[in-house]
């Protein structure tokens, strides 16, 4: 067993400041070291027992890396086919209007096959929290170029970079929702610097308590790395999602309240 | 000497050593140990456990919810 330079004088119950939620079950994540979900699972898991909602609380699961998510949160959770995690959400929060209903989505997921149920699910306004982690690619299968590529990046099936001019052009889906009358709160945020991570959580916290209020459909974006995916260490795909993917993709809010910023 | 001292207690067989956590130490505490645990990942530790102040950065980077702070005002 390894050794650990622990102050057992300050390890003390007392003095606890952070440990792991309890919403969060004790299994071991099965994504790769240092990939953003870990961090935005934990997030959304803070966030709900903080607002104390953990039986009232139904999470839509995708396809994609995110699949397996029901192993990991300790609350009622729904798995949906492909894309399709906004309709399932749109048919829990009718039946069960106290709920707080959540759908976890990828980019492959809310962004390609999902395009229709999410622009319309945010265009009649319904009252559920989406989660659209962007990363760019399809992590899941092994790199594929997604509706989120960047221009020129590369990926498993466009190895000289995104040819704009064939493959045609990224798909900022954050920006088409926010258009809609029926959204009230859409963000984009990020979780790799522990400032952005508090400001996710803040932006997380917002998007499940606009559910109370019932003003219509709340978006959090969280740009996320995929080093397995960019063939990168998780700290060289940090850098590099700083550098690239948010020129393209910027960090703040796009709509707050039902009003659009700026 | 500071005046708020902190240690962490690393989870060392759910850590995968990803490295997210010692560049987000503001005083430079956290490194990944040279020993592996059962996995073969190189866990983080605290390699400079007198300078820690308990700021919570690094669980808050951490994505496996491996790290637990403790914070203590002298």
């Amino acid at each position: 067993m390894a050794e650990q330079t622990v102050n057992k004088d300050i390890a003390k119950e007392e003095n606890l400041v952070f440990k792991k939620t309890s919403v969060l079950t004790d299994k071991v994540m099965h994504y790769c070291p240092g990939c953003g979900h870990g961090t935005a699972h934990r997030l959304i898991a803070e966030v709900i027992e903080e607002m104390n909602i953990q039986s009232e609380c139904i999470g839509i699961t995708p396809v994609g890396c995110s699949v397996l998510m029901y192993n990991y949160l300790d609350v009622d959770m729904q798995e949906a086919a492909h894309g399709r995690a906004p309709a399932l959400a749109t048919a829990v929060k009718r039946l069960m209007p106290e709920k707080f209903v959540f759908t976890y989505q990828g980019d492959g997921d809310l962004a390609a096959i999902g395009t229709a149920e999410t622009i319309h699910a945010a265009n009649r306004g319904e009252n559920i929290t989406i989660f659209f982690i962007n990363n760019g690619i399809y992590g899941m299968t092994g790199g594929q170029m997604a509706p989120t590529t960047l221009p020129n990046m590369k990926s498993s099936t466009s190895p000289y970079g995104r040819d704009v001019k064939m493959m045609g052009n990224p798909l900022k889906m954050t920006e088409l929702v926010a258009q809609l009358p029926g959204t009230y709160y859409v963000t984009r945020q990020a979780v790799h610097t522990p400032k952005d991570v508090r400001k996710a959580k803040k932006a997380i916290r917002k998007a499940f308590e606009n559910q109370k209020l019932e003003r219509g459909l709340s978006l959090v974006e969280i740009v996320s790395n995929c080093n397995s995916g960019w063939k990168m260490t998780p700290l060289q795909a940090n850098e590099w999602m700083v550098e690239n993917m948010f020129p393209f993709y910027p960090m703040g809010d796009l709509k707050v309240d039902g009003e659009m910023v700026k | 000497m500071a005046k708020v001292k902190g240690t962490i207690v690393v989870d060392i067989e759910r850590c995968k050593g990803c490295g997210l956590c010692p560049p987000a130490c503001p005083t430079n505490v956290i490194s990944l140990a040279k020993e592996v645990n059962a996995k073969g990942f190189h866990y983080a530790y605290m390699a400079n456990p007198d300078e820690c102040t308990g700021c919570v950065n690094c669980a808050l980077v951490c994505p496996d919810a491996v790290i637990t702070v403790y914070r203590k005002k002298n």
